[in-house]
C-alpha cells in the first residue's frame, strides 16, 4: 500500500491530523491498533470543564476523517527511512506500506495504579482509579445504590514522584479529580468528598471557577498533603493517612470510597519504532521535539512528526489544535521534498 | 502512681472520623464563604497583630474546619479587629465577621 502520509495511532491526536492533511488533498493512511477508533477518551464519560460527552467529540472526529484509509487492529511490525526518504513500514497483517510521512500520534499511558503499592489499588475493593470511575460513570453506576457517605480523591498518584520514575506533572489529573468530585456530589449529594493534593493546578479557563465552585457549591473539601498509605478495615472500608500540610498535623480518615488521580506516562511500547528510525526520546519517554517552541510536532528525523500526548501531558483541545498545526507543517515538508 | 520520668503525650493527630464540627458548621451556615478559603496566608501577611502575637486567620479557620476549636482560638486572641484580613483576602471572605462569629459563638466580646 502507498501513501503521503502515515499516520500512527487512531486517538483524537491521530484522527484529527489525519482529518486535516486529507483536506490537502493527501493520501493518508490512518493505523490504530484496537479495533476502534478513539484511543483513551472512548473509556470517558464526560470532560472537563463543561461536562461535554466524549462520545461526541469522538464522533465529530470520525466524521471528519475524509478520505483517510483507516486500518483497525493493526501496528508497526518494523520500519525504516530509505535513502530516497520514503518510509517502508511492514505491518502485522503482513502489509507493507510506503509514505513520504510518519506522523506519530501515539498517545500516552495511564499510569499502573497498583505499582504505588502503598495504596492497595488491586488489593482493596474500594480503591479505584480516576479511569474506573469514569467507565462507571458511562455504565450509570456510579458507585452503587448505596448511597456513599465519605469519598476520598487522591491527586499525583504516579506524577511528580521519583520513586516510580515519573517526574512530571501529568496536568489533567487535578481538574479531573474537581470534575469526578462534582460529579459524585451530584449523585450522592449527602456524600462528603475529601480531595488529598499536593498543589492544585488550575491553569486552563474555566478551570479556576470550577475550583471555587467545587468549593462553595458543592463543599468539595480540599486537604494538602500527599497520601502516605491506604489501608483496609475489616468492615471494608478504607482508612487513609496523610499530613495535613497546613496544619502540620498527621491526619487520618476512615472513607467508603477512594479514587486515585493516575497519571499520565509515556506510551513505552513504541520504543522499538522509535529506535528504529533513531528518534530522540526525553528521559521520560515521551519524544523529542527538534525546537520546543517553534517547531512542536517535528522530530529530529526529516519526515517524521510527533502529535499529540506523543510528546507530553495535554489537554483535547491543545491535542487538536496542536493536530492542526501538524497537518500544517506536514503538507509543508511534502510540498518541499516534491519541489525539491 | 510510679514516676517513671516521662508521661505520654497525647495524640496530635487529626481525626477526621470523629471531631468536634459545631463551629465549623455554625460558621458555614453564616457565611458560606469559609469553604472556598485557598490557604494562601493574605490574611495572616496582612495581620498588624501577627507580627508580634501568635495571630493566623489562615490557621484558625483550618484548625476550626478539622475541630480542633481550642487551638484555633489561641490564634485569634491578640486579634484588634482591624479588619486589613478583610480587605486582602482573594476569595472575598468576610474574615473579620468570622472572627465576630467565633467570639459569640464563646459568647465573649473579644477574645
Amino acid at each position: 500500500m502507498e501513501g503521503d502520509v502515515l499516520v500512527i495511532g487512531g486517538g483524537a491526536a491521530g484522527m484529527e491530523t489525519a482529518s486535516r492533511i486529507s483536506d490537502f488533498n493527501r493520501n493518508v493512511i490512518l493505523i490504530e491498533k484496537e479495533q476502534e477508533l478513539g484511543g483513551h477518551i472512548l473509556k470517558w464519560d464526560r470532560l472537563f470543564p463543561d461536562g461535554i460527552p466524549a462520545s461526541d467529540v469522538t464522533k465529530n472526529l470520525k466524521e471528519s476523517l475524509g478520505s483517510t484509509k483507516v486500518l483497525l487492529g493493526c501496528y508497526i511490525t518494523s520500519i525504516e527511512k530509505r535513502e530516497d526518504s520514503n518510509f517502508f513500514a511492514q505491518l502485522n497483517s503482513g502489509e507493507t506500506i510506503k509514505c513520504s510521512s510518519v506522523i506519530f500520534a501515539t498517545g500516552f499511558k495511564l499510569f499502573p495504579a497498583q505499582k504505588k503499592q502503598e495504596y492497595g489499588y488491586g488489593l482493596y475493593e474500594r480503591v479505584i482509579t480516576n479511569a474506573d470511575l469514569e467507565t462507571r460513570f458511562k455504565k450509570g453506576e456510579g458507585l452503587g445504590k448505596d448511597a456513599p457517605k465519605r469519598i476520598g480523591f487522591v491527586h499525583c498518584v504516579g506524577s511528580r514522584d521519583e520513586k516510580i520514575c515519573n517526574n512530571q506533572c501529568s496536568k489533567l489529573c487535578c481538574i479531573t479529580a474537581v470534575k469526578q468530585a462534582i460529579e459524585l456530589k451530584q449523585l450522592y449529594p449527602f456524600a462528603e468528598i475529601f480531595c488529598f493534593y499536593m498543589d492544585l493546578r488550575m491553569y486552563g479557563r474555566g478551570y479556576e471557577d470550577l475550583y471555587l465552585e467545587a468549593q462553595s457549591k458543592y463543599e468539595i473539601r480540599f486537604i494538602r498533603g500527599r497520601v502516605s498509605e491506604i489501608s483496609q478495615e475489616q468492615s471494608g472500608l478504607v482508612i487513609v493517612k496523610a499530613e495535613d500540610t497546613l496544619a502540620s498535623r498527621p491526619l487520618k480518615i476512615t472513607l467508603d470510597w477512594v479514587v486515585l488521580m493516575a497519571g499520565i506516562i509515556s506510551e513505552r511500547e513504541n520504543d522499538y519504532l522509535s529506535q528504529q528510525l533513531s528518534l530522540q526520546l526525553g528521559e521520560d519517554g515521551f519524544i523529542d521535539s527538534v525546537d520546543p517552541i517553534q517547531k512542536t510536532n517535528q522530530t529530529n528525523i526529516a519526515g517524521v512528526f510527533v502529535t499529540g500526548s506523543a510528546s507530553g501531558p495535554k489537554t483535547l483541545p491543545e491535542v487538536i489544535n496542536e493536530a492542526r498545526s501538524t497537518a500544517l507543517s506536514v503538507n509543508e515538508y511534502l510540498n518541499k521534498i516534491k519541489n525539491g | 502512681m510510679v514516676d517513671f520520668g516521662f508521661e505520654l503525650s497525647s495524640s496530635k493527630r487529626i481525626d477526621l472520623d470523629s471531631f468536634d464540627s459545631d463551629l465549623f458548621l455554625k460558621l458555614k451556615a453564616e457565611s458560606g464563604k469559609i469553604t472556598e478559603c485557598i490557604a494562601c496566608g493574605s490574611c495572616t501577611s496582612s495581620c498588624s497583630a501577627g507580627i508580634f502575637t501568635l495571630v493566623n486567620f489562615r490557621k484558625t479557620i483550618l484548625l476550626i474546619e478539622r475541630g480542633k476549636n481550642e487551638e484555633a482560638i489561641e490564634l485569634i486572641k491578640g486579634c484588634m479587629l482591624c479588619g486589613k484580613c478583610t480587605l486582602v483576602c482573594p476569595r472575598g471572605i468576610n474574615t473579620r465577621e468570622i472572627i465576630l462569629s467565633i467570639n459569640q459563638y464563646y459568647k465573649k466580646e473579644r477574645f
